[in-house]
């Protein structure tokens, strides 16, 4: 459109211009309503869970009170004992032990493999990258058991620096592809123009490519940190004595006995174990969706 | 400084001969433009020179050192990118002093080469943003800054200009220029732009399909191109090119462009011709070569110069307007004063300059 096409005066521009404003009300409208709806559908069980772990769990079992309020007063009972009864700060402590490493590791290795397979051409580079990105593609619920054997021929079952050496596995690929993709959108000449001015690969990594890339770097942290936070599977098949055990398996094993479910406590382990991803997460949002979309847009 | 030599370079790339056998002398403190459509091989061999392709077969050397073998960074050259390349997460001051840091210079040493440049190319101001916060033109700037601050033996510059609108781009060419009038360092520049190469260059080497067509001054290509593709190349509007027949015509020659024109050969280049003659040939003539015919030489030796032409379309450029009509079954453009140019499907008598004509062997694109 021109400026003169903009610029001309029609006798309906009033009318023209508060249709336009109709319309957008309209669209702000409907999407104030599906977000409520959305939000209020994501929110109610993380609700639910804090609700539950402030009562009692006289009131928890109580069948008569309405689940969705805390009717007999709030109690941070099930806190302090989930704190002081249960093993819950050891398998906190260890999952924080297996998710650092892990991160750690898969950073090292996914920004190394990614930079080599995505910037540095040679033969083969492009069949490995789908390589890597295809082994990604098969479900841990089906490596347990051969990882199994070789976690046991290590001597490493029922430890959990087993947990360090298998959740790469499914980080790994992944925060390597995302790299490979965030490294590939960089320009070539920019890594030519560092040739020239004196820079050898590694150095081009860390001085160019890494700052440049910190986004998807970001990214792909959340990724490995979430993964290693969140794993159930490997551990489940893995650790079993209490020490060893990690919060998504040690919460549920301990918690619940046979029938008997320990409802306030696992409500509050949940939300105290939720607590360090959504920190995480508030912290390096913008990041990540950056990191998530990069390359869609110029500039 | 130093000077640049190429010996028998070439470059494949799998199956496909990008350059074919190039030799190339580039003096000391020379500004040397590659021209040549894109695909011709140019930015290939400017990359060769830069180390960032490897050399198939061949030698360059680079102020008498043999530099196949050498990383770009021992070459002691320097490079501006089309797009710049500029490191986005560094301030234009960054950019221009990472190669120093990176070769380990006192920062005092540093501060005052890259304060020296950017006096230069007029970025002090601009030192402390970031590539985000400049406009096109600066990040030029920026990008020439990183290559200046090196000093190095020579500078190699990629299609600087081409991502910068008209306007800037003129201002930009006039700014290359003047710091190589400064710096006095052996420059390379690869464009597809002709009048960039001609306004800029000290030597001009046109290239096409992998090959030099043509090694010389910007007044040399314009005037006596060697091949039918220089001579198209060169020159904007480019030179008309029309079928013709070389014949005897009483004591001189003519040349038949169509049933009814048949133009003078000059006396002095009668001779060069004259093994020619029952050939078909090109006829080639620039379109400034091609005008309402001026009275003031009007004498002998002009006659037959002239013909009448209906004209097809008329472009007027305010100093002079562009008329196209058609010789013998080719669309043919002159060059007009405005005040003489007819109105389309007006006849208009033409005066064909053959003074400046050149006759290309069709089987070999040779100009005879």
């Amino acid at each position: 459109m021109t400026v003169d096409a903009i610029n001309v005066p029609t006798p309906r521009r009033g009318s023209l211009k508060s249709s336009l404003k109709r319309n957008r009300r309209w669209a702000l409208i409907a999407s104030y309503i599906f977000l409520v709806l959305f939000a209020i559908f994501f929110l109610t069980p993380p609700y639910y869970m804090i609700v539950t772990s402030l009562k009692s769990d006289a009131e928890v079992a109580r069948m008569a009170t309405n689940p969705w309020i805390v009717a007999d007063g709030i109690t941070l009972d099930q806190y302090k004992l989930l704190l002081t009864q249960t093993d819950f700060l050891i398998y906190f402590k260890n999952t924080a032990i297996v998710t650092i490493c892990v991160v750690a590791i898969t950073m090292v290795v996914s920004v190394l493999a990614a930079f080599s397979l995505g910037r540095m051409k040679f033969w083969g580079s492009g069949i490995l990258a789908t390589g890597i990105f295809l082994t990604y593609l098969v479900p841990d619920t089906l490596l347990f058991i051969p990882l199994f054997q070789i976690v046991r021929g290590l001597g490493l079952l029922n430890s959990y620096w087993s947990m360090v050496l298998v959740y790469p596995t499914l980080t790994v690929p992944f925060c390597t592809w995302i790299m490979i993709g965030y490294f590939q959108s960089i320009p070539k000449e920019l890594d030519e123009a560092a040739l020239i001015d004196g820079a050898s690969h590694m150095q081009m990594l860390l001085k160019i490519f890494i700052p440049v890339a910190l986004p998807g770097i970001i990214a792909a942290t959340i990724f490995a940190f979430t993964v290693s936070w969140a794993a159930f599977v490997y551990p489940m098949a893995f650790l079993y004595s209490s020490d060893q055990l990690v919060l998504t398996v040690g919460t549920v094993t301990s918690l619940i006995r046979a029938d008997v479910y320990k409802w306030g406590m696992l409500m509050a382990g949940a939300l105290v174990a939720a607590g360090p991803p959504l920190i995480i997460y508030a912290f390096l949002m913008d990041y990540y969706i950056a990191g998530l979309t990069a390359g869609a847009t110029k500039g | 400084m130093a000077d640049v030599l190429l010996r028998n370079v070439v470059k494949r790339f799998d199956e496909v001969e990008a350059v074919r056998s190039i030799d190339l002398d580039i003096r000391s403190s020379e500004l040397v433009v590659l021209v040549g459509p894109s695909g011709c091989g140019k930015s290939t061999t400017l990359r060769m020179i830069a180390g960032l392709e490897e050399v198939t077969s061949g030698e360059i050397f680079i102020g008498g050192e043999l530099v196949n073998d050498l990383p770009p960074k021992d070459r002691d050259i320097a490079m501006v990118f089309q797009n710049y390349a500029l490191y986005p997460h560094m301030t234009a001051f960054e950019n221009m002093a990472f190669g120093l840091r990176l070769r380990k210079f006192s920062k005092s040493e540093i501060r005052a080469r890259v304060e020296d440049a950017a006096r230069i190319l007029d970025i002090t101001d601009l030192l402390l943003r970031r590539p985000k916060q400049l406009s096109g033109g600066q990040r030029q700037r920026v990008a020439m800054g990183r290559a200046i601050v090196r000093h190095p033996k020579v500078f190699l510059f990629d299609e600087p200009l081409s991502n910068l609108d008209a306007k800037l781009r003129v201002q930009m060419r006039t700014e290359i220029k003047r710091v190589h009038q400064k710096v006095k360092t052996t420059t390379v520049y690869v464009t597809h732009d002709q009048v960039e190469a001609m306004t800029l260059a000290d030597r001009v080497v046109v290239m096409n399909r992998g090959q030099v067509e043509q090694i010389g001054t910007p007044q040399e290509l314009y005037h006596h191109p060697r091949t039918r593709f220089v001579a198209g190349f060169i020159g904007s509007p480019a030179m008309n090119f029309l079928p013709c027949r070389l014949e005897q015509n009483g004591v001189g020659m003519g040349v038949r462009v169509s049933d009814t024109v048949v133009l003078p050969v000059p006396e002095a280049s009668a001779a060069r011709y004259r093994g020619a003659i029952g050939r078909d040939l090109l006829f080639g003539l620039r379109p400034e070569h091609i005008t309402e015919p001026r009275r003031n030489d009007g004498s002998e030796a002009r006659r037959g110069r002239e013909f009448s032409a209906t004209l097809d379309v008329i472009e007027p450029m305010g100093m002079e307007t562009m008329v196209y009509f058609s010789l013998g079954g080719t669309e043919v453009c002159g060059r007009v004063s405005p005040e003489n140019a007819g109105t389309p499907g007006e006849a208009m008598l033409l005066n064909a300059n053959v003074d400046h004509m050149h006759l290309i062997d069709p089987e070999t694109d040779l100009v005879l």
